[in-house]
C-alpha cells in the first residue's frame, strides 16, 4: 500500500487559485464558442434581476431613511441642514448604495447559484450534461455570470433611486422639502465622477458574485453537506471580493477624479 | 456569440458486425490517492453484447465505465472505444465519442429545473443541434412512448416516482440514439417489481436501438434478465466471466457468494 500523501495548506491554496484562474479562462472562452444560450440567459436575468428587486428596494429605502435620520442631528448642529440632500446623494451613489446592494446580492444570488450548481453536482446532473456531450459551462456558468454582471449594476441604479427617495421621505418627517426641490438639490450635487466610477465598480461586483457562486457550486464535493458549504462559502468569498474590488476602485477613482 | 461548433448529428447508425470489438480494455489501472481502485482490468465487449459487471459496493465497478466515457483518466493500461484510445482524444474528438455513448446514472440525473419534455429536448438541441421543432417533438414523443412515459411529458422530475425517473433518464440517454449504453446501477433503490420492469426495459431498448451495453449492478435479477455475459469484479480485477448460467454453476467461492440466493 502506498504511503498517504498530505498536501500542505499553502499548496492547496495555490492549487485553488490555479483552479479559479483556469475556470475563469474557460468561462471567457465559452462566451465566444459553441453558440450562446439566449433563453437561459434571459431566464437568469429574470431570476437574478427581477426576483431580487423587492429585496434591493426595501433595503435601499431603509438605508436612505436611516442615513438621513443619522446625519440630520450632526448637520443641524453645524447649521448645515440644507446640505442633507447633497451629503446623502454623494455618499449613497458613490459608496453606500453600490456596496450595500452588492452585499445583499452576494447573500441572495451567490448563495443561490452556489447551492443550485452544488446540488446539480451531488445529483450527477452536471456529470450527465458533460457525458452527453453538452457543455455545462456554456449552459450554466456563462449565462449566470453574464446575468449577474449585467443585473447587479441595474439593481444598484434602482437601489440608488429608491434609497434617495427614502431619504426624501425621512427628511420630510422633521423638515418640509418639496420633491422637486429635493430632486434638484440631489441632481445638482452629483456629476458623472460620482455616478460613473460607482456604476463601473458594480459591473465588477456582479462579475465577482456570479463567478464565485458558479465556481463554488461547480467545485463542491459530492455529498449533501457540500451543498450548504458551497452556498455558505460563495457568500463569504463574494462578500470579501466586493470589499477588495471596492478598495481598488476607490484608489483608482481617487487618482483619476478627486485629486 | 452565435458561432456554432461544427458537431454534426451522427449519420444513420452504422451496423456493426457481431464480432466487431466495440470496447477493448487491457491492464487498466486507476488509483485515487493511495487507494488502487482498478488494479488490472481486462475486458473486451463485442457489438450488440450486453455485459453485466457484478461486484460488491466500493470495488470500483463504476470507475471502469467512467473511464470509458472519459470522465476519469486511467493511470495505466489501454482503453479503446471503437478502436480509439480514449485518453488520447482531444475535446472535440471526446465530444464526438460521447455522442455515440449513452450513460444512465444511478439517480437518473434528470435536470430538475426542466420538465420531462425539456429534459428530452436538451440533448437534441444542445448536442445534436436540431432546430426543426417538428422533428424534435416527434423524437421526444417516440422515445417517451418507448419507455412508457408518454403521459408524464409535461411533469417536473420532482413529480415522478423513482422508477419513472429512471425511465425518463433512460429515454433522455436513448434519444440521441447511442451505439453504446453504460448503465450505472440502474435498479438501485427500486422495489423488486419496478427493478424487474427496468431490467426488462433495458433489454427491450437494447433490442430496439441495437446498442452494445455494459451494466454495472449488484442486482442478480437484473443480471439474469439483461446479461449475455456476466463479469465478476473483486479487489480491482475481473476474477470470472461467463454466461449467467455458467457462473451460477461455478465452484469459485466468491462467485458462488453472488449466486447463493438464486435458485
Amino acid at each position: 500500500m502506498a504511503e498517504e500523501i498530505t498536501i500542505p495548506g499553502w499548496k492547496k491554496w495555490l492549487e485553488d487559485i490555479g483552479e479559479q484562474v483556469s475556470f475563469f479562462i474557460r468561462f471567457i472562452k465559452n462566451i465566444f464558442v459553441g453558440g450562446f444560450e439566449w433563453s437561459e440567459f434571459v431566464r437568469q436575468c429574470y431570476e437574478i434581476g427581477y426576483r431580487s428587486m423587492m429585496l434591493v428596494g426595501i433595503t435601499s429605502f431603509i438605508m436612505g431613511v436611516v442615513l438621513i435620520l443619522q446625519l440630520r442631528p450632526t448637520l443641524v448642529e453645524f447649521g448645515a441642514a440644507s446640505m442633507l440632500p447633497k451629503t446623502l446623494s454623494v455618499s449613497f451613489v458613490r459608496e453606500i448604495g453600490p456596496v450595500i446592494i452588492a452585499i445583499i446580492c452576494a447573500g441572495k444570488i451567490a448563495s443561490s447559484i452556489g447551492a443550485e450548481l452544488g446540488s446539480m453536482k451531488v445529483t450527477e446532473q452536471l456529470d450527465a450534461m458533460d457525458v452527453s456531450g453538452a457543455n455545462p459551462l456554456q449552459y450554466l456558468v456563462v449565462t449566470r455570470i453574464l446575468a449577474t454582471t449585467i443585473m447587479v449594476p441595474f439593481l444598484s441604479v434602482i437601489g440608488d433611486v429608491i434609497g434617495l427617495f427614502g431619504g426624501f421621505l425621512a427628511l420630510n418627517l422633521r423638515d418640509h422639502i418639496s420633491l422637486s426641490l429635493y430632486a434638484t438639490k440631489v441632481l445638482a450635487s452629483l456629476d458623472y465622477t460620482d455616478f460613473l466610477p460607482a456604476f463601473i465598480k458594480t459591473i465588477f461586483f456582479g462579475l465577482a458574485i456570479g463567478f464565485v457562486g458558479c465556481y463554488k457550486g461547480f467545485h463542491s464535493s459530492k455529498g449533501t453537506e457540500s451543498v450548504g458549504l458551497a452556498a455558505n462559502s460563495a457568500v463569504v468569498t463574494a462578500s470579501l471580493w466586493i470589499f477588495v474590488i471596492d478598495a481598488i476602485a476607490v484608489q483608482i477613482t481617487s487618482l483619476l477624479f478627486y485629486k | 456569440m452565435e458561432e456554432k461548433e461544427a458537431v454534426a448529428e451522427p449519420k444513420e447508425k452504422k451496423t456493426h458486425d457481431k464480432n466487431e470489438v466495440v470496447i477493448e480494455i487491457i491492464h487498466l489501472k486507476k488509483s485515487f490517492g493511495s487507494k488502487d481502485v482498478l488494479k488490472d482490468i481486462n475486458l473486451t465487449v463485442h457489438s450488440g453484447e450486453n455485459v453485466v459487471v457484478l461486484g460488491r459496493s466500493g470495488q470500483g465497478k463504476s470507475v471502469t465505465i467512467q473511464c470509458i466515457v472519459g470522465m476519469l483518466i486511467p493511470d495505466g493500461g489501454t482503453l479503446k472505444v471503437f478502436g480509439e484510445e480514449v485518453a488520447d482524444l482531444n475535446d472535440k474528438e471526446l465530444k464526438e465519442l460521447r455522442m455515440k455513448i449513452g450513460f444512465l446514472f444511478q439517480s437518473g440525473a434528470l435536470y430538475d429545473s426542466m420538465t420531462v419534455r425539456e429534459n428530452m429536448e436538451f440533448p437534441l438541441t444542445r448536442v445534436l443541434k436540431l432546430e426543426d421543432q417538428g422533428e424534435i417533438d416527434k423524437r421526444v414523443e417516440e422515445v417517451l412512448e418507448a419507455v412508457g412515459l408518454a403521459e408524464a411529458i409535461d411533469k417536473m422530475p420532482s413529480d415522478l416516482s423513482g422508477g419513472m425517473r429512471k425511465r425518463a433518464g433512460l429515454a433522455r440517454t436513448l434519444i440521441i440514439k447511442p451505439e453504446i449504453m453504460l448503465y450505472d446501477e440502474p435498479t438501485t433503490g427500486l422495489d423488486p417489481i419496478t427493478s424487474r420492469e427496468i431490467s426488462q426495459l433495458i433489454l427491450d431498448m437494447q433490442k430496439r436501438y441495437k446498442t452494445t451495453s455494459i451494466i454495472i449492478t449488484h442486482d442478480m435479477e437484473c443480471a439474469r434478465i439483461t446479461a449475455d455475459r456476466v463479469v465478476i469484479m473483486d479487489d480491482g480485477e475481473y476474477i470470472a466471466q461467463g454466461s449467467f448460467d455458467e457462473l451460477h454453476k461455478s465452484k469459485n467461492k466468491l462467485v458462488q457468494s453472488f449466486f447463493k440466493d438464486i435458485s
